[in-house]
């Protein structure tokens, strides 16, 4: 066990396990934060990260293994103890309620009971001094993800905790809000307080934090100090083993290629009151590049996704052009017989049937296309061709599984992710659109993918890819565009593109603000 | 005049069953469950109260019995679906089911039997204050309790802490759980909050509208009080102006039908449902604050994980 730095530990843990049925999700971990310091989690998606943070907050019950706070033995039987021990938790997932205002939001999470309008000036007060401004009127469904995550620190502060955990903070910030973020982080350190800094962002860790725990598989593999590391000696202890990087072949003669996916003057209402309506959006895929869309979620992009895929139709059958002919007015299925191919954000119950079999999803989202092949001449379904189609694509995506043939559910994300996106390739469509082609996946399935996608690209594709993840972006698009508020900027050259230009566009700047940073840079 | 009030009177009673089960409704499907058993909670009061007030010879012994044999019914609804987390359509559903075949087994005995009614109110000197007088002083005691008790409501949902924490929990219980807030005791209390309210309804209908028991006797009010509460929004004052809207225009029918108005009848029964679903529509068009009334988790079954 490390030794303490200087002082007491706030928080000890020691060998906490916690299993789920076969899975050791956490393995006799431990772990030590001091007061006063940021205190890093590391691990790969999977690793057992959010098990344990979810057993310090009292929403999970360990199997064996003690806490103590203070150096008092604790049993945190459940989030209410937690927090009157003086833990705090920013979650991943907001655990905010849309239809209820900033106010109400954070009157939920105390339990002192005064009245809603002395938490709205409370709230208000504390978040004007911490430069984070929350109007506690306003309704969570209408604000962005910043300003929701802003309530979730403001709620979190309100309690006075003594060690705040955050999880995976920045993943839904832009560069300059995840550096608001870490100004008030650090300011909060000053004060004394201690921070469980959950992420798999290496650069940041390396940045902010005093002190780190790596998890690997449930188990502690490590604990180090991170400024003096590397990003790369980081990485490997994550991950275990090298993570091949990513090979981006230089796209010649791109600007004259042929058009494959062209939308044009794309627009969209909004379909609930807390949908994004989509602006004008006009964008150019030709053969041979990808094109990458950033953006903080929530600006539009699962908006945008349904109305290029044709799960939502529109007027204007010339908005959304594939290769060359109108399809705007075609559905999902008329796209796919067009070649176009698309894997949507979420895995199960979207891109996948979670309870059947990977052969019968294969045969849900091809039977069309591949109708010959799958489906015989009186309507019969050709179960050897479709296991065999399957089989394929498991061998070339390098899937994992337990079974020959297993329902989807049954496949970790990262491998379930792998046959849905090889599923596709399998086809060798024209265009492929792509939304969150890596969200939740481990570093060694995500590069797999990511170089497939330009691989694909290579071979005379057009691929779209929509991605929170401003590093993916970086690794495999040829030009990167923004959406922000349901608006498309122009695509920017990726020789061109910055972390800081992209992040003023995800932010809001005004492309013609964004045009000038582009000639002054 | 006379005429008039009487009309009140008959709208007003109408209305009271379907106002105290909606409202009861109202708040489980806030807390995020959906209870389809309304019907049978309902006729379950409703032979529970005329029984106990057959054999004890008080109507108010009565009253007390149709609530507790609401909630009663409404626990074992709570039990599967809270803490064994069936499906809440199918065992709502099965609820309706069981409650009508209970109360026709167990009030054979009581068919054709006289039975109890409450006494309407009589405060000397108000209530024989011409026209207001009986409407304002002179109705049955739960005519008073369904107002006072959609205000409570109203009240309690939106102006207290505990009220917004079942509004939480009806947004998201995932969300609830996560901030330690018990959301398995909240939907239960809901539960059984709503099944009292179901059983004083049916109470009414065997204390005060009709003091008698005939199986079946609920004909399908219940159902119509879970429509109210979806057409409401899930709002109080709504579903108090929907069930009077429903009353009225039941009444208005059976008047038309009594004097013998060259319109088919079938067509004049169904006004009362038509006329109640325009109505709530039509003040449910903005889309926006219908959204935000909606409880998102409705029926949605929660298991947290241990």
């Amino acid at each position: 066990m490390s030794a303490n730095h200087d002082g007491a530990n706030l928080l000890e843990v020691r060998g906490l396990t916690k299993i789920f049925g076969t899975l050791t999700a956490c393995d006799h971990v431990d772990l030590n934060i001091a007061k006063g310091e940021i205190h890093a989690l590391l691990g790969e998606n999977g690793a057992g990260k959010s098990t344990l943070v979810k057993m310090l907050f009292g929403s999970l019950e360990p199997n064996s293994g003690e806490i103590f706070w203070n150096g008092q033995a604790v049993r945190i039987a459940n989030p209410g103890f937690a927090k009157k021990l003086g833990i705090g938790m920013v979650f991943q997932h907001f655990s905010l309620f849309e239809a209820l205002t900033a106010a109400e939001n954070i009157a939920l999470s105390l339990d002192d009971g005064s009245p809603i309008s002395t938490i709205a000036a409370k709230a208000r007060a504390l978040s004007y001094s911490y430069g984070l401004p929350l109007d506690p009127e306003s309704l969570v469904g209408d604000l962005s993800v910043g300003e929701r995550q802003r309530i979730e620190i403001i709620r979190c502060l309100l309690q006075t905790p003594q060690l705040i955990i955050l999880d995976e903070p920045t993943s839904v910030l832009t560069p300059q809000e995840a550096d608001k973020l870490f100004e008030t982080l650090e300011r909060l350190r000053s004060e004394g307080k201690s921070i469980l800094y959950i992420s798999h962002r290496l650069e940041e860790v390396k940045r902010i934090c005093d002190r780190a725990t790596v998890l690997r598989h449930g188990k502690v593999v490590g604990h180090c100090n991170p400024r003096e590391q590397t990003a790369a000696s980081l990485a490997r202890m994550m991950v275990g083993n090298e993570v091949k990087a990513v090979v981006r072949a230089p796209a010649d003669g791109i600007e004259t290629a042929q058009p494959l996916l062209e939308i044009r003057a794309l627009s969209r209402k909004p379909a609930t009151p807390f949908s994004i309506p989509l602006k004008n959006i006009n964008l150019t895929v030709r053969a041979g590049e990808v094109i990458g869309i950033a953006g903080v979620a929530g600006n539009g992009q699962g908006e945008f996704f349904e109305t290029v895929s044709g799960e939502v139709l529109q007027q204007d059958a010339a908005s959304v052009r594939i290769r060359g002919k109108d399809a705007g007015g075609l559905g999902i299925t008329g796209r796919r017989l067009m070649g176009a191919a698309f894997v949507p954000e979420e895995r199960l119950g979207h891109g996948a049937a979670p309870s059947m079999k990977l052969s019968e999803n294969l045969l849900l989202s091809r039977h069309a296309t591949d109708g010959k092949v799958f489906v015989g001449a009186s309507g019969m379904v050709k179960s050897e061709a479709i296991y065999g189609a399957a089989q394929r694509i498991i061998k070339a995506m390098d899937v994992r599984k337990s079974a020959p043939d297993p329902e989807a559910a049954a496949l970790s994300g990262g491998n379930l992710q792998k046959f849905i996106v090889g599923r596709e390739l399998d086809r060798r469509p024209g265009v492929m659109v792509v939304n969150q082609p890596t969200w939740g996946v481990d570093a060694g399935a995500a590069a797999h993918i990511r170089q497939a996608l330009i691989e694909l690209a290579r071979s005379g594709s057009a691929v779209l890819v929509i991605s929170q993840d401003l590093d993916e972006l970086f690794e495999i698009s040829d030009s990167i565009a923004v959406m922000h508020n349901g608006e498309l900027s122009k695509p920017l050259p990726i020789a061109q593109a910055t972390f800081e230009k992209i992040g003023l566009l995800m932010g809001g700047a005004e492309p013609g603000h964004a045009e000038h940073i582009l000639e002054t840079a | 005049m006379d005429i008039t009030v009487n009309i009140l009177l008959t709208i007003a009673t109408a209305a009271t069953p379907l106002l105290i089960a909606a409202i009861g409704e109202l708040v489980v499907e806030r807390s995020g469950v959906l209870n389809l058993g309304v019907e049978g909670m309902m006729i379950m009061g409703a032979v529970g109260g005329f029984g106990a007030g057959y054999l004890t010879g008080s109507p108010w012994i009565g009253l007390l019995a149709a609530i507790a044999l609401g909630a009663l019914f409404s626990l074992l609804f709570a039990v599967m679906t809270l803490s064994l987390a069936t499906n809440q359509v199918a065992t709502g559903l099965s609820l309706t089911l069981l409650g009508l075949g209970l109360s026709g087994m167990m009030g054979t005995s009581f068919v054709g039997q006289p039975g109890q009614r409450l006494p309407n109110l009589d405060i000397p000197g108000l209530t024989s204050i011409p026209v207001v007088g009986r409407l304002l002083f002179g109705q049955d005691p739960i005519f008073y309790i369904s107002i006072a008790l959609t205000a409570a409501v109203m009240w309690f949902l939106f102006k207290t802490r505990t009220g917004l924490t079942l509004r939480s929990i009806g947004d998201s219980h995932t969300s609830a759980h996560a901030l330690g807030i018990q959301v398995i005791r909240y939907r239960y209390l809901a539960v059984i909050f709503g099944g009292a309210c179901a059983g004083l309804a049916g109470g009414h209908l065997s204390l005060v509208y009709t003091p008698q028991w005939v199986e079946n006797m609920t004909a399908g009010r219940g159902w119509i009080a879970l429509a109210l509460v979806v057409f409401a929004s899930w709002r109080p004052w709504r579903v108090l102006a929907g069930a009077y809207i429903f009353g009225a225009v039941w009444i208005g029918q059976l008047h038309a039908q009594a004097f013998g108005i060259p319109v088919p009848s079938q067509l004049l029964s169904s006004l009362p449902y038509l006329a109640t679903v325009v109505v709530l529509v039509l003040i449910s068009r903005n889309k926006r604050l219908t959204m935000m009334n909606t409880p998102a988790s409705l029926g949605q079954p929660f298991v947290p994980d241990r």
